[in-house]
């Protein structure tokens, strides 16, 4: 595509044509899941309508075909997030179940007790949660990088601070799913590496709305999700260096990530299906091949454009009304951010604001957003209000999402 | 969604709940959260001969949780604990004048969810572990 065209693109969405309650749908939930093209789903389609067939050992042709798909989809990724290879691409279900395999795997035999662990404040229960289930295993120390005082992005201070505790593991978050922020992780993982630790990225809200780099960034561990970058649900990616994944034992065993197994032994699978044990998603790992297919074409460089244009639209917007609230870095800073806007509206419980856009036919996100201590602890909101663009949004949606808080304000007569 | 859910008299019940606060020697309180929506409850009653002589509900939450606690701690004034333990869903789209619909039923019920729980707990000395959501 060399002219990025919201509306060519809008017409590749057949979920954008629905109403919601008798009304065109405008979906502003992109953070939690993104829509899926029409060459996505018609790949999950033909998949199992002509070649459906487990991977690997099959011998004959359409077997092949669908090894092939599915391993294709893999170089795929690896290109795009610039791997060395697809060995360093291990599919799992999500994000989440990506940190797990690292939290899990590596931190068992890599922590000990007495060792830090260092995240962030602005983190998302699934960076937060295994690494406190592993810090409380091994008897290991949690620490937060905190966040500075406008509440926008981490604390330079902080940073320093807490890496002078020398620990095994940072694990933070590239974009905010709340704020927004963007977090400089190539420098966090350049101080990181100079102590000694091991550095996770949590790519979830960056790799599907920027051109993200893991040679450039340098981290030893990053994880997204497929479904919130136009894929299907159900696959995500682990990257890790090959060196580390090399290092690490799989979190399952069985069928498919083994080389051989006798009545005494067995060894490992060579990379990255060591990983996948049993029958992988096949499916969905090629459809995820597709999705890597659109965004290439589209560009995620026009994709990060728009989302900036978009963003700053809103939050011009949003700014001007009385009694609203945006949280993170302001229009001035849009370099900073990504397309995720947490909001409130004094008066009134999210809730009540997501019940009322859904009425108007926008699909908006209310809640604690899966990090709850940031929304909680340190925004000190029982909930926010979400708006979160992708490629497919028009200017004119952000528009009605206005018009939307101006009827909440009006029904609450605030 | 059914857009008759900010009706006038729920938005009222929002703005100005009745039996909003607490009570210093309760019969029994009970404090309850739904999670989903970060709806908070504590429900106190005053019992006297098993009927609810006083109830005050302390908490915040999304106006549909807290409009439905107004209404229903009026409602529930004077009654017996039997007929507070036959009560469920109908008894608060009564209330409500208005069914409130999946995504938002953990709101409207929370109010009642926490009393029938508090009025178990006062006539059995224990916890209602059969509590099935409303």
């Amino acid at each position: 595509m060399k002219r990025f065209s919201v509306e060519q693109i809008r017409s590749d969405f057949p979920i954008l044509k629905t109403k919601m309650n008798g009304k065109p749908l405008i979906y502003l939930d992109n953070a939690a899941t993104s829509q899926k093209p029409r060459q996505v789903i018609e790949t999950l389609d033909n998949y199992y309508e002509n070649y459906n067939a487990n991977i690997h050992r099959g011998l004959y042709k359409i077997a092949e075909r669908a090894t092939e798909g599915y391993s294709g989809s893999k170089e795929k990724v690896a290109k795009f997030i610039g791997a060395d290879s697809m060995r360093e691409i291990i599919y799992v279900r999500n994000t989440t179940e990506a940190i797990n395999t690292v939290a899990i795997s590596w931190g068992d035999a890599n922590v000990k007790k007495g060792d830090h662990i260092l995240i962030t404040e602005m983190e998302h229960h699934s960076n937060i949660v295994p690494w406190m289930r592993l810090a409380k295993k091994k008897g290991a120390v949690l620490d937060y990088i905190a966040l500075d005082k406008n509440k926008c992005g981490l604390d330079a201070q902080s940073i320093g601070g807490m890496l002078d505790k020398r620990p095994k593991v940072v694990a933070l978050t590239q974009v905010s799913n709340v704020l927004g922020s963007i977090n400089d992780v190539k420098e966090v993982t350049r101080m990181a590496h100079k102590t000694g630790a091991v550095v996770l990225v949590d790519a979830a809200q960056s790799v599907p709305h920027m051109a993200v780099d893991v040679k450039q960034i340098g981290c030893d561990f990053l994880a997204f999700s497929a479904h919130k970058m136009l894929g299907p649900t159900g696959i995500g990616v682990l990257y890790g260096k090959e060196d580390a994944l090399e290092d690490m034992e799989p979190l399952l065993s069985g069928g498919d990530m083994i080389k051989t197994v006798h009545y005494d032994s067995y060894t490992w699978n060579d990379l990255p299906w060591k990983f996948e044990a049993g029958t992988s998603n096949i499916a969905d790992g090629i459809a995820f091949g597709t999705a890597i297919d659109y965004l290439n074409t589209v560009g995620m460089h026009n994709i990060r454009a728009h989302e900036k244009k978009i963003t700053k639209y809103a939050l011009d917007e949003l700014d001007g009304l009385d009694g609203v609230t945006t949280y993170g870095y302001g229009a001035k800073d849009i370099e900073k951010r990504g397309g995720v806007i947490a909001f409130a509206i004094d008066g009134v419980h999210p809730h009540d604001v997501a019940q009322i856009f859904d009425s108007e036919g926008i699909a908006i996100r209310a809640g604690h957003h899966c990090a709850m201590p940031l929304v909680t602890e340190r925004l000190k909101q029982v909930a926010l209000s979400r708006l979160s663009f992708y490629l497919y949004n028009r200017e004119s949606e952000v528009d009605s999402a206005i018009a939307a808080i101006r009827k909440v304000k009006k029904i609450f007569k605030v | 969604m059914p857009l008759d859910l900010y009706a006038e008299e729920i938005i009222s019940h929002y703005e100005h709940p009745h039996n909003k606060g607490s009570m210093d020697k309760p019969s029994i309180s009970v404090h309850e959260y739904n999670p989903t929506c970060g709806d908070d409850i504590t429900i106190y009653l005053d019992i006297e001969q098993g009927r609810i002589k006083d109830v005050k509900f302390s908490g915040s939450g999304c106006a549909i949780s807290m409009a439905s606690a107004s209404m229903l701690t009026d409602f529930i004034k004077g009654k017996r604990l039997e007929e507070i333990e036959k009560m469920g869903l109908p008894a608060v789209i009564e209330l409500l004048g208005i069914d409130p619909g999946p995504a938002r039923l953990k709101c409207a019920t929370l109010s009642l969810k926490t009393v029938k729980e508090a009025a178990f707990m006062y006539q059995h000395k224990a916890v209602d572990r059969n509590t099935k959501e409303l």
